[in-house]
């Protein structure tokens, strides 16, 4: 009996011994901290997730404190959190330009199909067979890998039979572009419009004979652009949206209907009229100066 | 002048032959979770080293001036976590004040080092081979020094296993795992040394 209690005593007055150390260190090495840092971990998603770059939630706030990263730093907690991380640090919150997921691939029904394929509707499980009943090699396979990586409902497939992005829903975090075997799936600004909807690296009849809608990297958009934002490189066009200005010229000389807003026949066809003018008062104004 | 072979014999033990990390297997969840990177192994060792030096010190006074004239030995285990848990505390206070990119860089680690059992092992080994508080106290760095080397080296080899060509699905901590089970072979190689006994 006697030693039980001894027991107990001797620790527990060792642990008010060490307690009462404690105590006293926490009070000469206390360190000071913004009250502010807590003010913007309340306002954080708090999903410790690590998206900002930072160890967690509270490596975030600090950064924000300390105005190492901006207010907007927690892309889950929304524009309303930013815009009360903003009020709490005496800024103004500019939201950034906001991006989207984009499929990168036009073909669906209207690709050379080599068999029809009958196993698991996965496009991995699809790709791994013959390499995928697809002809093409950058054709989206059309099994919805993507819609299931997505956790915001933003994905679904097209009545063409692509996998097409509700801008709307899409919150950039790229788990469809994970998720395709093709890889075919990119991140582009949402307000930039014009974009190239194939990645076939391939040139002219190689390309042309797998799918109506591909990309044959003739270079008539590279021509048509006045700003130099979209160049064929690897044979396929690609849009530096750095350049881009959303003009739409390229779509109407695309002879493939591979860039998107796809232009009409008739818009097409306007386009040719006045580049045939323009160029025939080239022609004109060329002439008269030759006279002169 | 025989004090002096029995340290140095402690210390080559607690380094090489009898590493903490390679032929105990004390500590090994910083030993892992730790050496992604050479400088924060390397806060992280110094760490290691710092609590077990002084832990072996506090759990030697704790254990002869207190438990043995209070005939409560087989309390030890309790005494020195209890010992261990207050130590660690204070160090995270004092670098959180001092040292506070040391303090971020260890993160959650830092507590950890509380139930790293490397600490725990260093007290209780220093009871069980009867150290006196000098032996003890070398033991305890040295062991720490040995973590620190073993952790300094997986750390290396860990930073440059990303030009390594090896299978996908081994990126991450299997590769580390092979990396450390292959150090142990070679650590095993030192207990030729083995003039500990």
């Amino acid at each position: 009996m006697l030693n039980v209690v001894s027991a107990v005593l001797v620790l527990g007055i060792l642990g008010a011994v060490f307690g009462a150390l404690l105590a006293v260190a926490s009070k000469i090495f206390e360190v000071k901290k913004d009250p502010r840092e807590e003010a913007v971990l309340s306002k954080l998603a708090g999903a410790n997730c690590g998206g900002c770059g930072y160890p967690g939630c509270a490596g975030c706030a600090a950064a924000i404190v300390a105005g190492d990263a901006p207010v907007t730093a927690c892309a889950p907690a929304g524009p309303d959190a930013a815009a009360a991380i903003a009020q709490i640090m005496g800024k103004i919150a500019c939201v950034g330009e906001r991006e989207t997921a984009f499929v990168r691939c036009n073909g669906g029904t209207a690709a050379v199909r080599r068999f029809e394929y009958v196993g698991i509707q996965d496009c991995t499980a699809a790709e791994k067979v013959a390499g995928g009943p697809v002809e093409c090699a950058w054709g989206c396979l059309g099994f919805g890998s993507c819609v299931k990586a997505c956790q915001f409902g933003a994905m679904s497939i097209g009545p063409n039979g692509v996998a097409v992005v509700d801008e709307s829903k899409c919150t950039d975090c790229m788990a469809c572009a994970a998720a395709c075997p093709r890889k075919l799936i990119v991140s582009v600004p949402v307000s930039k419009k014009v974009r190239v909807m194939c990645l076939n690296q391939e040139k002219g009849k190689a390309a042309m004979t797998v799918c109506k809608n591909s990309c044959i990297g003739c270079g008539l958009c590279e021509k048509e652009c006045k700003k130099d934002a979209i160049h064929v490189v690897n044979g396929i066009a690609s849009i530096d949206y750095a350049k881009c200005v959303n003009c739409k010229l390229c779509t109407k000389v695309c002879p493939r209907d591979a860039i998107t807003p796809v232009a009409t026949p008739e818009e097409k066809e306007k386009y040719k009229e006045i580049k045939k003018r323009q160029a025939e008062a080239a022609r004109q104004k060329a002439a008269a100066n030759a006279k002169k | 002048m025989k004090e002096l072979s029995t340290l140095v014999t402690i210390t080559i033990g607690a380094i090489l032959s009898n590493n903490f990390i390679f032929s105990q297997f004390l500590g090994c969840c910083p030993f892992m979770g730790v050496s992604k990177k050479i400088d924060t192994a390397t806060g992280m060792g110094f760490a290691v080293v710092f609590v077990m030096g002084l832990a072996s010190a506090i759990t030697w006074c704790v254990y002869h001036w207190i438990l043995v004239p209070l005939d409560l030995v087989y309390m030890e285990t309790v005494a020195f976590i209890l010992v261990i848990a207050a130590l660690v505390q204070f160090i995270e206070m004092f670098l959180q004040k001092s040292v506070p990119s040391l303090y971020t860089a260890l993160g959650v680690y830092l507590p950890l080092i509380t139930t790293n059992c490397a600490v725990l092992g260093v007290a209780l080994l220093n009871i069980q081979n009867s150290y006196n508080f000098i032996e003890s106290v070398v033991y305890g760095i040295m062991g720490g020094v040995g973590f620190l080397l073993a952790i300094v080296l997986l750390a290396s080899i860990r930073e440059q296993l990303v030009f390594a060509d090896y299978p996908k699905s081994f990126e991450g901590f299997p590769i580390a795992l092979v990396s450390a089970g292959l150090m142990a072979l070679a650590f095993m190689g030192f207990s030729g040394l083995d003039i500990f006994k």
